[in-house]
């Protein structure tokens, strides 16, 4: 089952969408569990305040997901041509076998 | 996973920075050598580093009701040992710390100690003692990515219990209210990962012969040799 791709792909699909349409008592905010850790900073060690701020913020929630997809996309990218230049070359051993298939069976 | 920027103690931070230090160091020389001996295998090596990029920044929804992303990491611990997602993980940490706020440059250390140490030598482990009691290959990926990325954040829990005892409960009590937080919405995610992992493995199998055989043949060299990952 873990060998066919379409299988493991579908069900890693499926793990994702579920919590979006799953029937919840109380609709879920699905803000960043790193964000929820800071809460319970908060409360285990009230008026702790972070002793160094990042250099740069992004200055808005759209610039933020704009550099995620930014990461997300080089990521991707790469992928894609490792995947392009493995499957293209045995396309080519494929199509050279072919021509020499071709030009053998010539008299 | 990320802890942020300042969340940890000035001392917290700076013992954590000396821990990573020699392993982030050990990775960069892992990855030279590779590079400079084996220059066939950069290809994949870039797919690696490019498949933590990916799935690092994808923000994924758990039926906690948080979102939390996966690190990517286990494919290049399987494939090309630990020690070189060590380098890979630090280079998405140092990214996500400086252009988009996630994590921090004071909580490098501990974020990479996380996802690029814990996590890939969990994920290679379980590879090779996967082998060794019989596992089928995309069993062993699978159980590779999934631990890997779990232990990342039980790790970054244990952290933050470590620097933020409960005043009642000590460490124990405050890393459980952290693990609730962090291990259990990553569970599905862990699992995401693992599926995904298996995915590539799959189609590596398929695609690119050449690659692993190169793969294997550098394990064989290791043993030769007796240099560790």
């Amino acid at each position: 089952m873990l060998r066919d791709n379409r299988i493991v792909l579908g069900l890693a699909a499926a793990i994702v969408l579920l919590p979006l349409v799953m029937p919840w008592d109380e609709k879920p905010e699905f803000g960043g569990s790193d964000d929820k850790a800071s809460g319970v900073i908060a409360e285990v060690k009230p008026g702790y305040a972070p002793w160094w701020e990042p250099l740069w913020e992004p200055p808005s929630k759209e610039i933020e997901s704009l550099l995620f997809a930014a990461q997300a996309a080089a990521g991707a990218g790469l992928l894609g041509y490792y995947a392009g230049r493995r499957s293209r070359r045995r396309e080519d051993e494929a199509g050279r076998t072919a021509l020499r298939r071709e030009r053998d069976a010539r008299p | 996973m990320h802890i942020m920027e300042g969340f940890l103690p000035p001392l917290h931070a700076a013992a954590w920075t000396a821990a990573v230090a020699p392993f982030v160091i050990a990775g960069a020389v892992r990855l030279r050598r590779i590079v400079r001996e084996k220059p066939e295998a950069r290809l994949l090596l870039g797919a690696s580093g490019a498949f933590a990029f990916l799935l690092s920044a994808l923000k994924l929804p758990s039926v906690t009701g948080s979102c939390s992303h996966p690190t990517g990491t286990g494919l290049g611990a399987a494939l090309f040992g630990p020690s070189v997602m060590t380098l890979m993980a630090t280079i998405v940490l140092l990214f996500q710390a400086l252009l988009l706020a996630h994590g921090g440059l004071t909580t490098l250390g501990a974020n990479v100690f996380s996802m690029g140490i814990v996590g890939p030598w969990v994920a290679w482990a379980m590879v090779r003692g996967g082998g060794a009691v019989g596992l089928s290959v995309p069993v062993r990926v699978f159980l590779a990515a999934f631990l890997g990325d779990l232990a990342t954040y039980v790790t970054t829990a244990l952290q933050l219990g470590l620097a933020f005892p409960d005043p009642a409960t000590g460490f124990a009590g405050a890393s459980v209210k952290f693990l609730s937080i962090f291990a259990v919405t990553q569970v599905p995610l862990a699992v995401v990962e693992g599926l995904l992992t298996v995915a590539v493995v799959n189609w590596l199998s398929r695609h690119s012969a050449d690659d692993l055989r190169l793969l294997a043949e550098m394990r064989g060299e290791e043993k030769e040799t007796g240099h560790a990952a």
